[in-house]
């Protein structure tokens, strides 16, 4: 009971959060593109009242709202063709199999399959995305399904099972978009600031005083152009690395095994070949980001605030001391 | 006064609403894990007799095993009751396991595509069995603590909600609860 009630309050949390990052990015690129405005001069401020139509601001908001819709109708179609997955071939007993593997964790999970994709790649690495579990892909890499035996498979299957089970794969989604979005906006912010610098002597010119309202502004938005990408990246990895913990733990809740996932994380920190599809855009979706790397050193704190997940040592060390927790031998009896 | 009454009245409705609803939930929760169980079991009853007719020839020295198999399956498939049942479902997941642990010492099996396919699928029908009953037992759990709790228990005693049966798992089956076969890994019997 208590593990049902938890799911269903993270799943509100996520929900909650989605929105909150939509809502957060709406502003910030408001924001952006007043500063736009009024740098190219088709807002004007003069005693302290406004003048003029906002056209930029209404540009990036126009931006963001398609870059949501899109990314929360299309984000999982965009990401499976980036990394250039598909579907895998069922006629291959090995192929088969994980499809398999997903509807057994679906019914541990208590939810319908989602989509099974394959990457070319032999890295093991497997991620899920999507908007909702109704609407979910899981994909997994070649080398996953040529490294790991069945029980290692469910662990790690489990484990995306439950970031979609907990809506983190629309928060992740929606937090690759926001990173993106602001990131693109406000680098076009400095483009126009240092390469055209046309706009704004014009407004000056008006003279109609305004200057330091207009210097403030400047200096706002200017300060948010440097400052937005980077906490949004800041909040965006800190909500990643927990949730990683958190559908570690789920996984093992699924398969009742604390084995499978452990075994299966150690294969992938053994394993030397990178992944390579994965860019900085979709790095974070995956079970061990691969952008991240395997590096064992990750223990420096500023290491540890830009990273989207723990590091993998951490991982495997809680899932050893749920091992030898005496709470899992009473979930095991219920079965 | 008579406003706090009303509020008081008002609260303790709702409450009991959300209740009963909650104990309705679980119990259609309850009777969807059921059938997912049983639509698991019915595949595996369709399947072995498939499996049974591709290994057969492989397997000479094994009559034994196979004809244990076939024979709990046939007491599964006639059975009337839910209590014959489930113990006939119980020796069939024993003698499953036992054939899919046996056949890991023919190597010919290993060649014959037909036989690996078959031996996939039942296998993961097994696992498929075990993490239903896993669910059905975690929903039955939820639902009996409900009827057991205060205050849900006023609702569950007026509206004759009763406490639900666990699926028990065969002696055996509760010291492994996963079959998992197919990676090699004998099960302990």
């Amino acid at each position: 009971m208590t593990a049902a009630s938890d799911f269903r309050a993270l799943e509100a949390a996520n929900r909650r959060e989605s929105a909150v990052l939509v809502a957060a990015m709406i502003a910030i690129l408001a924001a952006l593109g007043f500063g736009l405005d009024v740098w190219a001069g088709s807002i004007r401020i003069a005693d302290g009242s406004l003048s003029g139509f906002p056209l930029l601001t209404i540009f990036a908001l126009i931006f963001g709202a398609v870059q949501a819709v899109i990314s929360f109708y299309g984000g999982a179609g965009l990401v499976l063709l980036s990394v250039h997955a598909r579907p895998p071939t069922p006629d291959t007993i090995q192929h088969q199999r994980v499809l398999d593997t997903i509807n057994e964790m679906a019914i541990a999970a208590r939810m319908p399959p989602p989509r099974a994709y394959l990457m070319d790649d032999p890295a093991p690495n497997a991620f899920a995305t999507g908007r909702d579990p109704a609407h979910s892909v899981i994909c997994v890499t070649q080398g996953l399904v040529d490294t790991m035996d069945r029980e290692e498979l469910q662990g790690v299957i489990g484990h995306e099972m439950s970031h979609i089970r907990d809506y983190d794969i629309r928060t992740m989604m929606m937090v690759a978009v926001m990173v993106g979005g602001i990131a693109m906006l406000s680098d076009f912010f400095f483009r126009m600031m240092f390469y055209s610098g046309g706009g704004g002597r014009r407004s000056r010119n008006d003279k109609n005083d305004g200057g330091g309202a207009i210097f403030v502004v400047y200096l706002a938005t200017l300060i948010l152009a440097v400052v937005a990408p980077f906490f949004a990246r800041l909040v965006a990895m800190a909500i990643s690395r927990q949730r990683e913990y958190l559908a570690d733990a789920s996984s093992v809740e699924f398969t009742r095994n604390p084995h499978a996932l452990l075994r299966a994380l150690e294969q992938i920190a053994k394993s030397e070949s990178p992944l390579k599809a994965a860019t900085s855009g979709t790095g974070h979706l995956f079970i061990v980001n691969p952008r991240e790397g395997l590096r064992e050193d990750r223990e420096r704190f500023f290491d540890n605030l830009l990273s989207t997940h723990p590091p993998l040592t951490k991982r495997i060390e809680r899932l050893r001391a749920m091992l030898g927790a005496p709470g899992q031998a009473t979930a095991v009896a219920h079965s | 006064m008579g406003y706090i009454v009303l509020l008081i009245v008002a609260a303790i409705v709702v409450c009991a609403i959300a209740a009963y609803n909650s104990l309705v939930r679980l119990r259609n929760e309850i009777d969807g894990s059921w059938r997912q169980i049983d639509v698991q079991l019915k595949r595996r009853h369709d399947l072995i007799p498939n499996l049974v007719e591709a290994v057969k020839g492989y397997m000479q020295y094994e009559r034994d095993t196979l004809n244990q198999v076939v024979e709990a399956r046939a007491k599964a498939v006639n059975a009337s009751d839910q209590g014959t049942r489930i113990a006939a479902e119980n020796q069939l997941s024993a003698g499953i396991g036992r054939l899919l642990a046996v056949m890991e010492n023919y190597p010919q099996l290993k060649a014959d595509e037909n036989v690996l396919r078959l031996q996939e699928e039942l296998t993961t029908t097994e696992n498929q069995i075990a993490f239903a009953r896993q669910a059905y037992n975690d929903v039955v759990l939820s639902l009996n603590t409900r009827i057991q709790t205060f205050p849900s228990n006023l609702i569950a005693g007026n509206f004759g909600f009763h406490a639900a049966e666990y699926f028990k798992a065969a002696p055996e089956d509760q010291a492994v609860p996963k079959v998992d076969l197919a990676m090699g890994a004998p099960r302990v019997q």
